[in-house]
């Protein structure tokens, strides 16, 4: 479980981040929504320790960043898996050897069991025939797959995703959505999502803040905002006919 | 303000590459890798470079010396005075600064455009430690690439010498062993390693701290080279008037 308390965040003197509090939960795929500046991405790479906020506390089950020691918060770090928005593969690494990375850098495995744990990973991302592929040879859906493999190999206990469906089309946004939650399920680990998009939203948000110009909005989860009558989210969520006509269905078999 | 900022940041940048080192399992293969990046491949230039400028200088060396009171052997003593005080060090080291610099700045500056550091700072890996450290220990072979550059500086000039019929092969072999001082080799070294160091951090920190797109990594490769050959043309005058004069 993550717990966010008043965080505060600004750059050149613009105050990107102003005042935020939430709680994600473990087990659950929590998505972060809001338009493009609103703070999600400034909001992800604070909660993942890129950015130090100046004001405010971020707790880890119950770990307080900010009292963490250096060695500490190293510790903290490797027990997080972080999907980027372009992947962020390696581009001098193979497939295989990017999975295996974080195993190399935190473990103490012998090079079968890391390769076993490889194979296992790349065969739950359906990847099994992927292996000595390098990034710039794989297609996007697959970069995003590999990156997710690469986020779980260590088996990590928080999982963040930067928008990790932007410029998939929509059956493999959908595959990555699915494979996303299945796996914040089995593992058991509280996972943030960076997202605008509404299919994500209404597919897999078991819980969904929604930040609009540094502050969270709303909250709730993919089941109420379509009852919400926060203009702010109302706009942001049927700024599309089909979405409109979406929440006119669901409110309807609602009744 | 902002260069202050920059210098500033630049020497908590090569504080930051000792600091919380890459597991030696994982730093080898990168070492080795730079290694080739970085030295091996630049042998073949180095020594087209090298061999040319050296027939170049005995040639200019051997034209200015008109009056036949001056003996032949001036012509190797000169050679060799050039190759080895300035041109092996310095010249070649503002040719690395383009080769091997801009190299260090778009490949670090397109990992950062890409968020790969990114990736391996969430990871909780000292991500300058990681890039830069390789580079400084594969640099510290730079040295052995000199010495390529002054043997055939001094071998080019042979060459030229030779073919070109401005002294004969024992005048110029006589003028390259001429009043040698093997000080002026350890001066040439202690530059060598210097500059090398220069080349391992100056586009090291271009690289690491850009921002942007792929635009500015361009921008970043020519900042870097022009900043790498100040540093070094500076810290060039700074060493030769503390070590020679």
């Amino acid at each position: 479980m993550i717990e966010v308390n008043d965080i505060h965040k600004s750059f050149g003197g613009s105050e990107i981040l102003k005042g935020i509090s939430t709680t994600f939960e473990k087990g659950k795929t929590n998505l972060v929504i809001g338009q493009s500046g609103s703070g999600k991405t400034v909001f992800l790479k604070t909660l993942l320790g890129l950015f130090t906020p100046e004001k405010g506390s971020i707790s880890y089950d119950g770990r307080k960043y900010s009292d963490l020691s250096s060695d500490e918060k190293s510790e903290l770090r490797a027990e997080m898996g972080m999907v980027f928005q372009g992947s962020a593969l390696f581009d001098s690494m193979t497939i295989a050897e990017n999975v295996k990375f974080p195993l190399r850098m935190f473990t103490k495995q012998s090079k079968s069991e890391m390769e076993d744990r490889v194979n296992f990973v790349l065969k739950r991302v359906n990847l099994d025939d992927a292996h000595n592929k390098l990034p710039s040879e794989a297609s996007g859906g697959m970069q995003k797959r590999v990156a997710i493999a690469r986020a779980i190999v260590n088996k990590p206990k928080y999982l963040f995703c930067d928008e990790p469906n932007s410029g998939l089309d929509p059956r493999t946004a959908t595959v990555i959505d699915n494979l996303i939650q299945e796996i914040t399920q089995e593992y058991d680990i509280t996972t943030i999502i960076n997202t605008h998009d509404m299919n994500s939203v209404m597919e897999i948000g078991e819980k969904i803040v929604f930040l609009k110009d540094g502050l969270k909005e709303w909250e709730g989860s993919n089941k109420n905002i379509f009852k919400t009558d926060n203009e702010a989210v109302t706009g942001f969520v049927y700024s599309s006919d089909l979405f409109k006509r979406v929440q006119k269905m669901y409110l309807e078999e609602d009744l | 303000m902002s260069y202050l900022h920059s210098i500033g940041q630049y020497f908590l940048m090569i504080k930051e590459i000792f600091r919380k080192p890459t597991k030696w399992s994982v730093m080898r293969r990168l070492v080795f890798k730079d290694i080739d990046d970085l030295i091996i491949n630049s042998i073949g230039i180095v020594s087209f470079i090298a061999f040319f400028v050296g027939g170049v200088v005995t040639i200019q060396t051997a034209l200015n010396m008109t009056n036949p009171l001056i003996p032949k052997t001036l012509v190797g003593f000169a050679t060799r005075q050039s190759v080895i005080l300035e041109f092996a060090p310095t010249f070649i080291s503002i040719i690395m600064a383009g080769k091997v610099g801009s190299f260090i700045t778009s490949s670090i500056g397109t990992m950062r455009v890409t968020e790969q550091i990114d990736a391996l700072e969430v990871m909780g890996i000292n991500a300058i430690n990681y890039l830069v450290f390789p580079k400084f220990i594969a640099l510290m072979l730079y040295p052995f690439l000199i010495s390529i550059a002054m043997f055939l500086g001094i071998l080019g000039g042979m060459a030229a010498c030779v073919f070109g019929g401005f002294a004969s092969l024992d005048d110029y072999i006589a003028g390259i062993q001429m009043d040698f001082i093997p000080f002026h080799m350890l001066y040439a070294f202690i530059k060598t390693f210097v500059f090398a160091f220069l080349l391992a951090t100056i586009p090291s920190y271009h690289g690491f701290y850009m921002t942007g797109g792929a635009l500015e990594v361009g921008k970043a490769s020519t900042t870097s080279f022009v900043w790498t050959s100040v540093a070094i043309i500076l810290l060039n005058y700074i060493l030769t008037q503390m070590m020679l004069s």
